[in-house]
């Protein structure tokens, strides 16, 4: 009796150790949930759905603070991303957050434009190029679409514009269920 | 056909493929005439698989043929040429022969009808030249892959850091039903190729050279093999493939000349095997040895809508339309594609230009296309899969793309999918195979873009919140520095001193900048102001003494 309590014992003494000392030696300095819905994010880091970038509402999903379903410009892709990485069912974009729209930049109007620097400051990734009383411009290549720019503009100088197909980035649409002539191939 | 008999070289035999009616004879009745001269041309600034160009010219521009017009902007690129002389008009967004229907940047040119040459710099003695400046010729004339896909030639005549360039393999299989742009071409200038294929192995110092043609073009095989007897050409050897759909592709001959498979998704240089098509060939021996860029091509005009079939030489960027009436012109009902029936695509307008990569325009009637009949739901017969000459599984390929499951689309290696079409072909539901395809590689690769650009901008936007936090940092300590310096002289005299010094500066730019209107008068206006004085002085004194003041009337 004595032994198997004194076994018994001496087991969970060793497997503590062993349990305490893996704790210590694997941390997971971050979570690694959080970088994945990162990934999954548009990181247009426009606030629509009411944090202040991707990275705070990956922060509020990873915690289960906030619902997946409020990124409008990831709209039903990311929504389903974020639904087969958390296992929970894909729901529709909530209509609070707004609509998912397609694609745009911002465009600057360079004889509008007084110089105030207020665009670049709204800008969240640095995507437009000025100085004080200098015009500015956006870098279209860098430029998320992210309407933040707007509000702040004094004399309404900034449009957003669509981005326009090319060919070289042209998609093939999904295929109807009935074969056109000469699409055979 | 008893020279075709001459080799007794093995072949080896692709999996799947198809055999297929040819309707090569509609088309090669008639020699390759040359298209007449356009009076407007209109060249696309993208040909090519790869970097879009920048154009060196401008609206207004006088251009010679064979000019520079856009230079390449990335290392997979090529240069345009203006195809004929004449004026640069506009430089602006036309369509352009793309399954898409999208318009694309052009250079506009009104021909002046002289068609006079720039200034050629040609190369007869190659073989002194080094292979990396023999490339560099190449590429500056522009030369894009001729059989289809445009990729730069010059790349593909790099070895890289690879071992020795086994063998140089060139294409003339065509196999697609209809063209018949590299048989009337190897029919008509064998030299030309033959000598494209000796620069081309001089490039890549191959050792051996195969040119593999279907044994389905007996003229283009025995000119091929006449002119390299005329040559005395011994290290290059015509071999005659049996006819069978898609040797053309260059995985699918490689294999059935040398009996190498191309790793999936790798390059033949990995297995010591260079293809290039045979037009290409004969482009590279005009770039070299005569100086000329790739401004013009064989284009195969075929189909039961067309009235006269035929291959003419057409200048890049000349009007499709106008090749439909040099052909004879249309008749009945027709649907215009660019490309064979298999792996063609329905162009949009007939007004599009033709570019480096139009090898066939055909005016597909109702019989000249497969069947047509609404798709129906998959029986899993298997047909897909033994037709497959990549050895793919189509219906998995299907069923993924349908469900837009692109991971698992790519696990079924669908980028190792040539198009062919050989799936739909056979398919008995008449799905539309390659079109899942096609989308769910372009889905792909829009993805792509889509991830590097989400990465670029998580990176711009951290990098943000660190520069903000940095300027706040710095703009606390020059606060403070600034608050210790006022600090220091916040003494009043010297402030008060300063305010001083700043009003008399003030005063005395006020005096020096005033008006007067009185200097330089003259004596009656002086007089005249004097005596205006002297009234206004009489009237202001205090009420004088009577006396006085007649006194002074009187003076």
């Amino acid at each position: 009796m004595l032994e198997a309590i004194l076994a018994l014992t001496a087991l969970a003494v060793v497997f503590g150790m062993l349990l305490g000392f893996a704790a210590v030696r694997f941390k997971v300095e971050s979570d690694p949930i959080l970088d994945k819905i990162d990934a999954i994010l548009p990181q247009t880091q426009c606030g629509q759905c009411s944090y202040p970038g991707c990275r705070p509402y990956a922060e509020a999903i990873a915690n289960g603070e906030a619902d997946i379903n409020r990124c409008p410009p990831g709209g039903e892709t990311v929504i389903q991303g974020l639904a087969d990485l958390l296992g929970v069912d894909p729901k529709p974009l909530d209509e609070e957050v707004g609509e998912e729209k397609p694609k745009t930049v911002a465009v600057i109007d360079e004889q509008t434009c007084i110089g105030c620097t207020l665009c670049i400051q709204a800008c969240p990734v640095d995507a437009i190029l000025g100085a004080a009383k200098q015009m500015h411009t956006v870098i279209e290549s860098e430029c998320t679409g992210c309407d933040l720019c707007l509000p702040p503009c004094p004399v309404d100088c900034i449009e957003m514009v669509e981005i326009k197909a090319e060919p070289t980035t042209w998609k093939w649409p999904f295929p109807d269920n009935r074969t056109s002539p000469g699409e055979q191939a | 056909m008893s020279n075709m008999s001459e080799t007794n070289r093995k072949l080896w035999r692709f999996p799947g493929g198809l055999h297929l009616e040819g309707h090569k004879g509609l088309s090669t009745g008639r020699p390759i005439s040359e298209a007449p001269l356009p009076s407007q041309l209109v060249i696309p600034l993208q040909q090519h698989i790869g970097a879009p160009t920048k154009p060196l010219v401008a609206a207004g521009d006088k251009v010679l043929k064979g000019q520079m017009l856009a230079q390449p902007e990335g290392y997979v690129s090529a240069p345009i040429h203006a195809s004929s002389s004449g004026t640069v008009v506009a430089i602006e967004e036309r369509g352009v022969p793309h399954p898409s229907g999208l318009a694309a940047p052009c250079i506009i040119i009104d021909t002046d009808g002289e068609d006079q040459w720039c200034e050629l710099t040609p190369h007869p003695e190659y073989k002194q030249l080094d292979p990396s400046a023999l490339r560099n010729i190449i590429r500056d004339a522009g030369i894009v892959g001729l059989g289809g896909a445009g990729f730069p030639s010059f790349i593909k005549l790099n070895p890289g850091g690879h071992t020795a360039v086994d063998t140089l393999v060139l294409n003339g299989a065509e196999c697609e039903p209809y063209i018949s742009c590299d048989d009337m071409l190897m029919r008509e200038r064998p030299l030309a190729i033959i000598k494209g294929a000796r620069i081309m192995r001089h490039a890549l110092q191959a050792r051996n050279c195969l040119i593999g043609i279907e044994d389905n073009k007996p003229e283009a095989i025995s000119a091929m093999r006449a002119a390299l007897a005329d040559m005395g050409e011994k290290e290059i050897e015509v071999v005659v493939v049996p006819t069978r759909y898609p040797t053309g592709g260059e995985k699918q001959l490689i294999k059935v000349l040398t009996g190498k498979e191309v790793p999936s998704q790798g390059l033949p240089l990995e297995i010591g095997v260079v293809c290039h098509n045979v037009a290409t060939a004969a482009a590279i021996y005009l770039a070299v040895e005569q100086g000329k860029p790739l401004i013009s091509r064989v284009v195969t005009i075929t189909g039961q809508g067309a009235v006269a079939p035929q291959n003419l030489e057409v200048r890049i960027g000349t009007p499709i339309d106008q090749l439909l009436e040099q052909a004879g012109g249309t008749r009945g009902n027709y649907q215009l594609l660019m490309g064979g029936p298999m792996m063609g695509f329905p162009l949009h307008s007939e007004t599009l230009p033709t570019t480096k990569t139009t090898n066939c325009l055909l005016l597909a009637g109702d019989a000249d296309l497969p069947p047509q009949s609404s798709a129906m739901p998959c029986i899993r017969c298997g047909e897909c899969a033994r037709v497959c000459p990549a050895q793919l599984l189509p219906q998995q390929l299907y069923w993924h793309s349908r469900a837009r499951e692109f991971d698992k689309v790519q696990d079924y290696h669908l980028f190792d999918c040539i198009e062919c079409g050989c799936c739909a072909y056979v398919c008995p539901s008449s799905l539309p195979l390659v079109q899942f395809y096609r989308y769910a590689k372009t889905e792909i690769w829009s993805q792509e873009r889509d991830k590097q650009a989400a990465d670029r901008a998580r990176e711009r936007h951290e990098f943000r919140g660190f520069r903000k936090e940095r300027e706040k940092a710095e703009k606390a300590a020059k606060h403070k520095a600034r608050a210790k310096v006022v600090k220091k002289d916040s003494g009043d005299e010297a402030k008060k001193a300063a305010i001083q010094a700043a009003m008399d500066r003030a005063k005395a730019k006020r005096e020096q900048s005033a008006p007067k209107n009185t200097d330089n008068l003259t004596a009656d206006q002086q007089k005249q102001i004097d005596e205006v004085e002297a009234r206004r002085a009489a009237a202001e004194a205090p009420a004088p003494p009577a006396g006085e003041t007649s006194g002074k009337e009187e003076k």
